[in-house]
């Protein structure tokens, strides 16, 4: 059952192979086993998750099932679930429990999905590495010893471990494509404002994006039939027709034009990194694609204008945990402003402490032209660079991350460095274009290597059909770590 | 670029962070090589480009002025640390 697709999964509850509460608890047992170790999960709650399996076997044994009924989702803790303790990786949210549900939550309660538990994530989505979460770091499944990557750390790595049959993840940087990438999984960031941020923790407003993380380009399709659409609830999202994301999987890719950016291949990446994407390249060859040299100039300016606008943005979404409503309150204050100095410099970590200093310096009198200004201009610069390739491709095609999963502990101390193994990703955030990383092989360290696709605006269906093309001619997607 | 200690005290006031003298000078280190980093941005001329808020361009959307939300004062109230006869309780302001 573990190495089962989402459709193949679907299939054998509908024909009644397997009820899902059966299924349910096999995820929830591996999850005891394993999660102690590699910390996948911030909050399980078995009773709550085969309650609503029970539910979901009821609307099979009535055939009234759609495509996800009954499949056990583990959501990532940055999203509202009512009646769940949603913590944001946080302390300053540690015994929060949702009054409401996000909105990509609600939908997949209505299509009867299950959900498994809370994964554990970088705080508040700050940080590429999971270190940053108040609950501890998550563990890499291809190697104790490595990081999952970040923000969506925890989803990754129980997607790798089959502690789950497909999980969400939201991607501001690329907290979707860089521990997908590092765990060896598919994840799919799509166009902005396509995904309602309705009750999605919010970071940097205009760069956050929700997405699925799965084990294949097909189960990833099928994961945004049900997370987007229209909401009014969210100001940013887009009234679009609803579209099916498999329509295209089963399109040849021959007169795919592919465009590698010379930016990405240059100095900073891995050479076993750069291998295994080129090997991908000639894979794409083989099945009829044509390859375009393309240049995305600014590229070196994404990470430095995106540590502007989101932390500016962050410092003001974060300015609401101030003690009062919700959330951590300090237990010993003097008066109203020691108590909310007091509540946030003990309910937030160094992160985020770090980054809402960040925005408040960019935002501050005298310094907004020069900083948030300029970023935002740059910012249409790189979303300009996008435009034109585009001109000459279809997709864009180059690595997710500069390197495989680093060591824990390795870039703690300096977060520069930390920021720019988010170089190839942060772009995309900031031109609100999609992009997903595939699985294409292993690294020196035999850790995974992920190849980052990015598409036009609302063309998730081609990459979707270019990465499922490649997922049939190989099987890295396929691969698990060992002990699972 | 680096910053002074005065400028990490401000910058922590304005963000309501209470922070030691230690904690000061260790974000003080931190921040001024983020904005040795964010540097970069300041060589590129851009005049004549306008700063871009949204991928789409859009304009906010409009709804009519009614009231859409119903009244969840308990169930919002049920997770306030401090909460007496409906309303938030915070330290005396006004004497």
């Amino acid at each position: 059952m573990l190495n089962l697709t989402l459709t193949q999964l679907g299939a054998a509850l509908r024909a009644r192979q397997i009820s899902s509460v059966e299924l349910t608890q096999s995820y929830l047992d591996r999850i005891a086993t394993h999660n102690p170790v590699y910390n996948a999960y911030i909050t399980v709650d078995a009773k709550t998750s085969l309650a609503q399996a029970a539910m979901a076997d009821q609307r099979l044994a009535t055939g009234d099932a759609q495509a996800l009924t009954g499949i056990p989702i583990a959501q990532k803790d940055i999203f509202c679930a009512k009646g769940w303790r949603t913590t944001c990786g946080s302390k300053m949210l540690g015994d929060f429990i949702a009054p409401y549900d996000a909105h990509v939550v609600e939908q997949f309660n209505k299509a009867g999905a299950i959900n498994l538990g809370k994964t554990n994530m970088d705080e508040f989505a700050m940080g590429s590495s999971n270190e940053t979460s108040y609950f501890g770091p998550v563990r890499n499944p291809w190697n104790q010893n490595a990081v999952p990557g970040g923000s969506s750390g925890g989803a990754a790595a129980a997607v790798a471990a089959r502690l789950c049959a497909a999980a969400t993840g939201t991607d501001t940087g690329g907290s979707i494509r860089q521990p997908a990438a590092l765990c060896g999984i598919t994840g799919i960031k799509p166009t902005y404002g396509t995904v309602s941020r309705y009750g999605m923790i919010a970071f940097a407003s205009s760069l956050d994006q929700a997405g699925p993380m799965a084990r294949s380009a097909e189960d990833c399709a099928l994961m945004l039939n049900v997370m987007t659409g229209f909401d009014e609830r969210d100001s940013t999202s887009l009234q679009r027709e609803k579209e099916d994301y498999t329509r295209d999987l089963n399109k040849p890719l021959s007169g795919l034009r592919i465009g590698l950016p010379r930016e990405f291949f240059a100095e900073g990446l891995s050479s076993d990194v750069g291998a295994r994407v080129q090997e991908a390249i000639a894979e794409y060859r083989k099945l009829g694609a044509t390859i375009v040299g393309i240049s995305l100039p600014n590229t070196k300016l994404a990470v430095p204008v995106y540590y502007v606008l989101a932390p500016a943005e962050a410092s003001s979404n974060l300015s609401r945990f101030d003690g009062v409503r919700y959330g951590y309150r300090a237990d010993e204050y003097t008066d109203l402003a020691d108590m909310y100095e007091k509540s946030r410099s003990q309910g937030f970590g160094e992160e985020v402490k770090r980054r809402i200093m960040i925005g408040t310096y960019v935002l501050s009198h005298g310094y907004y032209d020069a900083y948030y200004l300029q970023a935002q201009k740059i910012r249409r610069l790189i979303a300009q660079d996008f435009t034109d390739a585009f001109k000459q491709c279809d997709v864009i095609m180059g690595p997710t991350s500069p390197s495989t999963a680093f060591n824990l502990g390795d870039k703690g101390d300096d977060p520069v460095q930390m920021y720019l193994s988010d170089i190839y990703t942060i772009a995309v955030n900031l031109a609100g274009l999609p992009g997903m990383s595939v699985p294409c092989g292993f690294g020196d360290n035999s850790l995974p290597v992920g190849l980052q696709i990015i598409g036009n605006y609302f063309d998730e269906a081609r990459m979707l059909n270019a990465a499922h093309q490649y997922q049939l001619a190989t099987d890295w997607h396929t691969r698990c770590p060992q002990g699972f | 670029m680096s910053l002074s200690t005065a400028d990490v005290q401000k910058v922590a006031r304005l963000a309501r962070l209470a922070m030691n003298n230690t904690e000061i000078e260790a974000a003080r280190a931190q921040l001024s090589g983020i904005f040795e980093l964010i540097a970069e941005m300041q060589a590129v001329n851009t005049i004549g480009i306008e700063p871009m808020s949204h991928a789409q361009d859009l304009s906010q959307r409009l709804r009519e002025d009614i009231v859409t939300e119903t009244n969840q004062r308990e169930l919002f109230q049920s997770i306030a640390p401090q909460v007496e006869a409906g309303l938030y309780l915070v330290p005396q302001v006004i004497e």
